[in-house]
């Protein structure tokens, strides 16, 4: 078997000798294109001068990030102290997306656990119904949820006219509606990572781990997790890090009272602000957090694969 | 793949043939979202065989940026407010035209040509203007509605319920009204007591948002929401109990203008557009749609009784309301701070 797969990997290899990287060309053009040149300008912008009213001049400058750092007080020109506004503002994005991140591993986990021990027809089923509500734009889903939850909407109302409760269940405009709605919108990129390994996993294992008389508890630490943890921390990026830079939601149902960091980050190209410079240097501040979380990750991961 | 191709080609020739018959010329606009009635594009396209485009957004500064980061050249007119006008000439991005260049230049109200932010009207006509308050929803507040305590310290009925629009420079003037400082103040202590007062009343505004400003009134989600005039006015008539204050500290009053743009690539069409909205019965169109006023002569034929007496269109002769102004660039790093303060 294993001699087999070398040897077809081999001529694979001769049959593409040469045009390498010829057919590798149209990844390097679209990571060039969408990824390197996009990111390299937003690193330039984030250092040089702002123009009044939006725009650059082309002069290196730091004062993006010592405007990210350093507090110089209402009028610019305190001594400089430590800028607690912008940390505070990224602290309540990671919360704000960790929170959604967790309800939906604690949601998606089982559903897609279910969905994967479905049989055959009935399975590709739930996963259309998963996928339905997504053929419908984030703006329009998030404002549809707005119209639920407001304090005169149909939950409320329902709630009022059963006698369940008395006074309107304030929902709008608070962070729990800004969770609510960043977990609504990726929910399925949390089952659907998980998903695909516990549709991989093998249930004899679980049924050997019985016989060997381990319990419930014990067979999903030791045997379920660990095989589909994988796809958990797919989920779980996936979900995080859209939740992050996510400025609809907290607009929309958060009442746009709180900067979140896209939110912030949009201020600076659309808003009064204006400071392209800024705006950029906290989008790289961003890049480069996330990018250190999902080095950690891989480095863990080529650990394990090694033990 | 032979008959996929053929019919590929001549779908292709088709949709270009179409679209040569379909029209003359385009025009391309960047309008404000809901400020124009479909049916006066549909006639001006019909009457002057020319297709128009129209893009829109929701902020003077959000048209700017987009301008500025490469747009300009893509579209003929757009419809900045007047401290923008101002802002837009200044950084170069307007073309200018004579009067005689437009038939219909003497229907422009005469108080509205010589106007500080385009003297003689050299590169706008007037769009439509209004004023910029609050409203109050007369079902949970019965009291004096016109002071701008309503919304800096409201009433405890009032606490919670209020949404601001998501504007700096028309919620930090009616702030500066509020506490009888002069706008884009220089004053050390006038503008830190500007930075105290938005920062005490924030706890009192339960959101900040300017497309759904009317929406909140309509459906209750908001007992105050700070406005504009011909907006209360559409959500008066979509059902909302609510009164347009006009307070005594004032009010932001604006006019918005359409502006022939730099590089426009339909220069002739932008001009014909342009003439095309100082008709009159054109204007009042607009008008019965916005529900704001025209700066043009003779309208008043046109216009439906609703809109001519609607209370948000007829300020009181006093108090009188002010226009924004735009900020020197080191007050207006003031009013940022400000801004990222209330909003952290």
């Amino acid at each position: 078997m294993a001699g087999a797969l070398t040897t077809s990997k081999a001529s694979n290899n001769s049959t593409y000798a040469g045009l390498g990287n010829l057919l590798m060309l149209p990844s390097w053009l679209i990571i060039g294109f969408f990824l390197v040149l996009p990111v390299g300008m937003m690193l330039i912008y984030s250092f040089l001068t702002k123009e009044f009213r939006g725009g650059i001049i082309w002069e290196f400058s730091l004062a993006a990030y010592d405007q990210f750092f350093f507090d110089r007080g209402l009028f610019g020109d305190d001594p400089a102290k430590i800028e607690w506004t912008y940390i505070k503002i990224f602290w309540r994005s990671i919360w704000q997306a960790a929170v959604a991140t967790f309800f939906c591993l604690i949601i998606g986990f089982p559903t897609a656990w279910f969905i994967a021990t479905r049989t055959g027809n009935s399975r590709s089923i739930w996963l259309f119904l998963i996928t339905i509500p997504y053929w419908v734009n984030l703006l329009i889903r998030t404002i549809s949820m707005k119209f639920l939850i407001r304090d005169t909407g149909p939950m409320n109302e329902f709630l009022i006219s059963t006698g369940i409760i008395s006074d309107p269940i304030h929902i709008i405009n608070t962070n729990f509606a800004v969770q609510l709605g960043l977990f609504y919108s990726y929910l399925p990129f949390m089952v659907l990572p998980i998903y695909a390994s516990v549709e991989r996993y093998n249930f004899s294992l679980s049924e050997a781990a019985a016989d060997l008389y381990a319990s419930r508890l014990t067979i999903l630490q030791k045997i379920i997790l660990p095989t589909v943890k994988p796809g958990i921390i797919a989920g779980c990026i996936l979900v995080f890090v859209p939740s992050l830079g996510a400025f609809l939601a907290p607009d929309l149902l958060g009442g746009a009272k709180n900067f979140m960091i896209g939110s912030l980050i949009e201020e600076q190209f659309k808003g009064n602000a204006g400071n392209w410079p800024f705006g950029a240097a906290v989008s790289m501040i961003l890049l480069s957090m996330v990018l250190i979380v999902l080095t950690y990750y891989a480095r863990q991961q080529s650990k394990e694969g090694r033990r | 793949m032979n008959t996929f191709l053929k019919i590929t080609a001549s779908a292709l020739a088709m949709a270009l043939a179409a679209g040569a018959a379909h029209a003359e010329g385009k025009l391309s606009v960047y309008h404000w979202f809901e400020y124009i009635p479909q049916e006066l594009l549909d006639k001006f396209a019909a009457e002057y065989d020319i297709e128009v485009t129209m893009d829109t957004f929701d902020s003077n500064e959000a048209m700017l940026a987009s301008l500025k980061a490469g747009k300009l050249g893509s579209y003929d007119v757009t419809v900045p407010g007047d401290y923008m006008v101002e802002i837009m000439a200044g950084e170069g991005m307007l073309d200018t035209f004579t009067p005689s260049e437009l038939s219909n230049f003497g229907n422009i109200m005469p108080q509205w040509v010589d106007v500080s932010f385009d003297n003689g009207r050299h590169s706008s006509i007037p769009y439509q203007w209004g004023t910029t308050s609050f409203s109050v929803n007369r079902d949970v507040y019965k009291g004096d509605i016109n002071t701008t305590d309503i919304l800096f310290n409201p009433p405890a009925e009032l606490r919670g319920k209020i949404n601001v629009l998501d504007s700096q420079g028309e919620l930090l003037a009616l702030a500066s009204l509020h506490l009888g400082i002069p706008q884009c103040s220089t004053d050390r202590e006038q503008l830190k007591a500007l930075n105290a007062l938005v920062q005490e009343a924030k706890p009192y505004w339960a959101s900040f948002g300017s497309d759904i400003a009317k929406d909140v009134l309509v459906s209750g989600d908001a007992a105050v929401g700070m406005i504009w005039s011909g907006f209360s006015a559409k959500a008066r008539s979509e059902g909302a109990n609510i009164e347009y204050a006009f307070p005594k500290q004032g009010y932001v009053v604006w006019m918005d203008n359409m502006v022939l743009l730099k590089d426009a690539p339909n220069r002739d069409n932008a001009l014909k557009f342009m003439n095309f909205l100082l008709e009159p019965e054109n204007a009042a169109a607009v008008t019965n749609y916005a529900q704001y006023t025209a700066g043009v002569t003779g309208t008043e034929p046109f216009l439906s009784d609703d809109v001519k007496n609607s209370p948000e269109s007829n300020p009181p002769a006093s108090p009188v309301g002010s226009f924004v102004q735009a900020c020197t660039q080191d007050v207006q790093k003031v009013y940022d701070t400000i801004w990222t303060n209330l909003k952290k």
